[in-house]
């Protein structure tokens, strides 16, 4: 990137909120429906019908608000956006304009400079869209020149989180998405489940000469929904306009699409005059009033946010930024920590089984924490057996391998499989004997100065015990042998 | 002074799909200004001390739970489709 530029990124990103049924009709939200199934006269914006606010959409609305510090307004109320487009039935958007649900909130980001904040404008509430569907590919004959609605998605309820233009790089809307999206899920307002498009981003992108106080003209990129495309979309744009900058042209403010195979962005061909949206107040829905009370009860309902969850981990558990990070980049996985905590796990030892080993097994399949076949109390369990020395930490990853494997608990499988640590000093010296009388040569060796093959002698006992025997009392055996 | 022009009529009449004729797009231009004229008078209103407001209607804070109920048969959401295929409102092609 030309380093005379500096790049300044605003995003709008639209997040479906996790209700059961629709914004305005009490038609189900739930994903993968078969086309059409799952509509009504409201929603698929048929004379006659008049649509109905669904509560708990303003109380996820309200808590998204609170979790990014907005102020919820005292005053709300809901604008049609008119537009032509056959994925919107009704011919207008019920979105909010000029009394949005919040405004000011902050969301705080790591960036290799230290921390950041990044201001947020407005918390808006608004209806999906219905999908399209372009057939034609498949070459069959008749629908190349059509394209296809389905009106499922029409009417879920969506927050858009629009923020300042304080971004400066790919990598801070990238870290902004991060915590955005770990936020909304922590706070419980969505699943921010990018594959069924529950978060999808706006990005507005603009670049000046350093130290310029004015903004350059911006492109917009438009619907995105992968965070890794996110970024690259926001690289190939930006070093885009330096590139128009540099050989005497102007940038075009206009809409934009990602095309992630190509790897380029290219303009949307709808008109412009799209976008004259004459806004104006929905006669059908009245306003809406939120109190102090109903703001106080939500607040108080909202659980410790990943930020300060983060702080905590460092302090109370002494555990270093990243592993903090790690273990807070989900309530799931923070809560199953904090589990393992309470069924005496020493903190440090649980944070390792839990990241590397669980983690990592979960990860190579593909599945999320809440999937997992081992419970906090039983990997608590198991890191204490090796905390207290019962089976060696070697055995440890054995157990932990079957208790994965068959979701048994590791007293069963230390017990039924013997596997517990061998601590008894009679039993182990025999080993060592039997050891000592088979290698005669290391014997010497060692009594000659050369001291290092006592960890050979080590390794012949610890496999002669099956590696159950306690490794210190070994070392301590044999050096006694050895010494005499 | 006129504040509707043709010009402005012809540019809602676009952003409203609608198609107009020469003649209705006069007819229009005056219906128009006419509609502004007396928003005009009301303008004249000294609404001091009154607080603004996006309804007519004392209503605030109408909702319902969030409860799912069973919605249409997608034969019945298709019956009124100009075209339908594969279960779906099928439309002209879009491009984007
Ligand atoms: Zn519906």
């Amino acid at each position: 990137m030309d380093q005379d530029y500096e790049i300044v990124i605003g995003l709008e990103v639209h997040v479906e909120l996790a209700t059961d049924s629709k914004i305005f009709c009490p038609c189900p939200t739930a994903f993968g429906a078969p086309p059409n199934t799952q509509v009504c006269p409201v929603c698929l914006g048929l004379p006659g019908t008049l649509p109905v606010l669904n509560r708990q959409v303003l109380v996820l609305a309200i808590r998204a608000a609170l979790a990014l510090e907005a102020t919820p307004a005292e005053h709300t109320k809901f604008d049609r956006k008119n537009y032509f487009y056959p994925d919107l039935p009704k011919a207008y958007q019920i979105s909010q304009f000029d009394q949005p649900l919040a405004l000011r909130g902050i969301i705080e980001i790591t960036t290799p400079a230290g921390p950041k904040r990044i201001r947020i404008t407005r918390v808006h509430m608004e209806e999906d869209a219905g999908k399209l569907l372009h057939p034609g590919a498949d070459g069959r004959l008749g629908t190349a020149g059509s394209s296809l609605v389905d009106y499922n998605r029409t009417g879920v309820p969506l927050i858009e989180i629009v923020s300042e233009p304080d971004l400066r790089s790919a990598d801070e809307a990238y870290a902004y998405l991060i915590a955005l999206k770990e936020i909304l899920q922590y706070a419980g307002v969505s699943d921010c489940n990018m594959e069924e498009g529950s978060l999808r981003c706006d990005a507005n992108i603009s670049v000046r000469l350093r130290g310029d106080q004015v903004l350059g003209t911006k492109a917009e990129l438009k619907n995105m929904n992968s965070f890794k495309h996110i970024r690259s979309a926001i690289e190939y744009e930006a070093r885009r306009q330096i590139r128009v900058l540099q050989e005497g042209g102007q940038v075009v403010q206009e809409s934009r699409l990602w095309d992630e195979e190509k790897g380029v962005s290219y303009p949307m061909r709808s008109k412009e005059e799209a976008h004259d949206y004459r806004y104006f107040p929905e006669p059908d829905l009245p306003v809406i009033t939120i109190s102090a009370e109903m703001c106080e009860a939500i607040s108080q309902s909202l659980p410790e946010l990943p930020q300060a969850r983060r702080q905590r981990f460092r302090q109370k558990y002494t555990l270093n930024e990243y592993n903090a990070g790690v273990l807070t980049s989900s309530r799931e996985l923070a809560d199953f920590f904090e589990s393992m905590v309470d069924c005496q796990a020493p903190a440090q030892a649980a944070c390792n089984w839990l990241t590397v080993e669980l983690l990592g097994k979960l990860n190579a399949e593909g599945r999320r924490i809440t999937q997992s076949p081992v419970g906090p109390e039983h990997l608590a369990e198991l890191v204490r057996m090796i905390e207290s020395g019962k089976i060696s930490g070697k055995i440890g990853k054995q157990v932990f391998a079957e208790m994965y494997q068959s979701g048994r608990t590791p007293e069963d499988i230390v017990a039924k499989q013997g596997l517990s640590q061998i601590s008894d000093p009679g039993v182990l010296e025999k080993v060592v004997d039997e050891v000592l009388a088979a290698h005669p040569g290391p014997i010497a060796e060692y009594r000659n100065g050369k001291t290092q093959t006592m960890g050979f002698l080590v390794g012949r006992v610890m496999q002669a015990s099956q590696g159950k025997a306690n490794p210190k009392l070994v070392n301590q055996i044999l050096k006694e042998r050895l010494d005499r | 002074m006129p504040e509707i022009t043709e010009e402005t009529v012809k540019k809602i009449s676009r952003l409203a799909n609608l198609r107009l004729d020469a003649d209705e797009t006069a007819r229009f231009t005056e219906h128009l200004e006419k509609v502004l004229e007396y928003m005009r008078k009301l303008n004249q209103l000294d609404t001091t001390g009154i607080p603004q407001t996006a309804h007519a209607l004392p209503k605030q804070n109408v909702w319902r739970e969030d409860q799912v109920l069973p919605g249409l048969d997608r034969s019945e959401a298709l019956a009124g489709a100009p075209d339908v295929r594969d279960d779906c409102f099928r439309v002209p092609r879009i491009i984007e």
